[in-house]
């Protein structure tokens, strides 16, 4: 059976003076056409690598990336990426850095007027329109980042990858954001690849919550589904049993399973902290 | 109306404070250091009388620009008189062979400074339009930086003085020309300046260019920017900055070296000035070498002054402290 992507038992190994590090070892991922999967993990575990190697960035040291059939073998606008930290140009409007992906993309695809409607129509979709002539240092951190997916969604991906997009945000931005998130992939069903830290965020987005154990030889250790109807409402869900079920799952995964090795914490306060938090 | 009044009051308040440092306290610097140079030069004796303190080189200063218009006058003059006589040539014989000579009285310092200006922009043009493509390639390619930086670090420390004897031959040997365009000894000067011009811009665009965020980079990569393109659009902007760090450097450095070039290769310009002066050994030779320089001094700060303005113009980040 084929599936729309598949990472393919993919290792990478990097090579530095100092010697070298095995990030992941035989990671393997089947994702279906509109599905949403959030990778979470430790910091340093890998999940940006994992990325970065989909997004084309980075090669593999074995195993290989296939969308829709094809091998990835470099960059490229069928997997636009939503950087952390916005990642505009300064020194162009908020429509200017749409218009530079946009006129780039669909350079021999699209007239002058219908770029422009298209870029138009994408800031509208991160209801960003009234600042489009505003520079990037002149509007908010949450508002940069919703240009970053605006400018990422004009590609028309066939695949979105976040790499921790709301990690940087405060948490009401984070919320609006992520609501907004929801609505997007609700209307246009793209199949979405997200990175976070943050648990609740993972439960409330994703269909499928993906978690990598702590590098170095990073590997997926285990997959939750999380059978939650959509539209998911945040408030409906703080009381849910299925939700609270989902959270309670990454949770013991993250800090009691795969404790980050480094930290030499006690195992036993996590687990008084976990049911704390629980 | 009261509040009114009160509220104009504290802004002017808060005005005082900032006009006392921007105007006051710099005034009141200056002020010193003319009073420390008038008592220290009034008991300095050389052979060629006292120093000069700041009032004999104000008085040298004024008579400076009235040897110009001087100058300028005769020139006019002698211009009168070639036109003059060439026209009654013609009326006596219309197929006489008229001769027109340029003016060749001795050049006014103000002509020299518009010289040693002239020439300095020339070599500055140069080293820039070799230095800001090579400072491009090395900051995108590690392998090119890796070639070029042996070389950038060997030559970057070298005196002008040692390359104008070589610039000198090699100008005369090769800048063969029936009616030459530049003077030889102006190419000298230019070339020596050059030479010294490139070695910041090229490492401080090489660190700018090597520096880009590199999620700007991966952006470039996702979208498929082509190479031009992804340098137009993408490196020259975001290294902007460095660039004209490097550029002013530059401008300065080529200024500092032009001067003594120019006493060298006996180029017309400011430091030709200073050297006939010394040689020349007048009583008022040190006063007039001391008005060449606090020119120098004035003219190189209005350079940087220009390249900060043109930097303000080209550069996206407007908010940036530029000192």
């Amino acid at each position: 059976m084929t599936h729309f992507l598949d990472i393919s038992q993919i290792s990478k190994t990097f090579h530095t003076d100092s010697g070298s590090f095995e990030a992941l070892r035989e990671v393997d991922l089947k994702i279906s056409e509109g599905e949403f999967i959030s990778l979470i993990g430790h910091s340093g575990c890998g999940k940006s690598t994992v990325l970065n190697i989909v997004a084309g960035l980075l090669d593999v040291t074995s195993g290989g990336v296939f969308l829709d059939n094809k091998q990835i073998t470099e960059p490229g606008p069928d997997r636009a990426v939503v950087f952390q930290n916005h990642a505009l140009m300064p020194w162009l409007t908020v429509y200017g850095n749409v218009a530079l992906a946009v006129k780039t993309v669909f350079k021999k695809t699209k007239s002058k007027a219908e770029m422009h409607e298209w870029i138009e129509h994408n800031l509208a979709l991160v209801n960003m329109s009234h600042a489009a002539g505003k520079m990037p240092h002149e509007i908010s951190g949450g508002m940069k980042q919703r240009v970053g997916i605006a400018r990422a969604l004009a590609m028309q991906p066939k695949l979105l990858l976040m790499d921790e997009p709301f990690g940087a945000l405060d948490a009401l931005t984070r919320a609006q954001l992520q609501d907004t998130t929801m609505e997007i992939h609700r209307e246009l069903g793209n199949t979405v690849i997200m990175i976070t830290h943050d648990v609740d965020e993972a439960v409330l987005l994703s269909d499928r919550i993906v978690m990598m154990s702590n590098g170095p030889a990073a590997r997926v250790g285990q997959i939750v589904d999380v059978n939650l109807a959509r539209p998911r409402e945040r408030l409906a869900l703080a009381e849910d049993a299925q939700f609270n079920h989902c959270r309670r799952l990454v949770l013991d995964f993250l800090y009691a399973a795969h404790q980050k090795p480094d930290t030499g914490e006690n195992p036993n306060e996590n687990v008084a902290a976990q049911s704390e938090a629980a | 109306m009261i509040t009114l009044a009160s509220i104009n009051l504290e802004a002017a308040g808060r005005r005082l404070p900032m006009l006392f440092a921007r105007g006051v306290v710099p005034a009141a610097g200056i002020a010193f250091f003319l009073l420390i140079w008038h008592i220290t030069a009034n008991n300095i004796d050389t052979s060629l009388g006292k120093f000069p303190g700041p009032a004999q080189v104000w008085e040298q200063s004024n008579s400076l620009y009235e040897e110009h218009l001087e100058q300028r006058e005769k020139a006019e003059r002698f211009h009168e008189r070639q036109e003059k006589r060439n026209a009654e040539k013609l009326a006596k014989n219309p197929d006489a062979e008229v001769k027109w000579r340029s003016y060749t009285g001795k050049p006014s310092f103000l002509d020299q400074i518009f010289t040693s200006l002239y020439t300095v922009m020339f070599g500055f043009v140069l080293a820039s339009a070799v230095a800001i493509p090579l400072g491009i390639a090395c900051g995108l390619n590690e392998r090119i930086y890796q070639a070029f930086n042996p070389i950038i670090q060997v030559f970057k420390p070298v005196s002008p003085l040692a390359w104008l004897p070589l610039v000198t031959m090699v100008v005369s040997a090769l800048y063969v020309s029936d009616d030459p365009m530049f003077e030889k000894s102006f190419l000298n000067s230019a070339f020596t300046v050059a030479l010294c011009c490139l070695w910041p811009t090229v490492i401080n665009t090489t660190v700018g260019v090597a520096g880009i965020d590199r999620d700007l980079v991966n952006v470039g990569k996702v979208i498929k920017l082509p190479p031009m393109t992804h340098v137009a659009k993408i490196v020259l902007p975001s290294s902007v900055p460095m660039i004209f760090t490097g550029l002013r450097l530059s401008l300065a450095t080529g200024w500092m070296v032009l001067i003594a070039a120019e006493m060298l290769a006996q180029n017309p310009g400011l430091g030709k000035f200073i050297w006939d002066e010394f040689q020349n050994g007048s009583s008022n030779s040190l006063a007039r070498i001391m008005v060449a320089v606090v020119t120098i001094g004035l003219i190189g700060f209005a350079l940087d002054r220009c390249m900060l303005l043109l930097q303000r113009r080209v550069s996206w980040d407007k908010s940036a402290v530029l000192r």
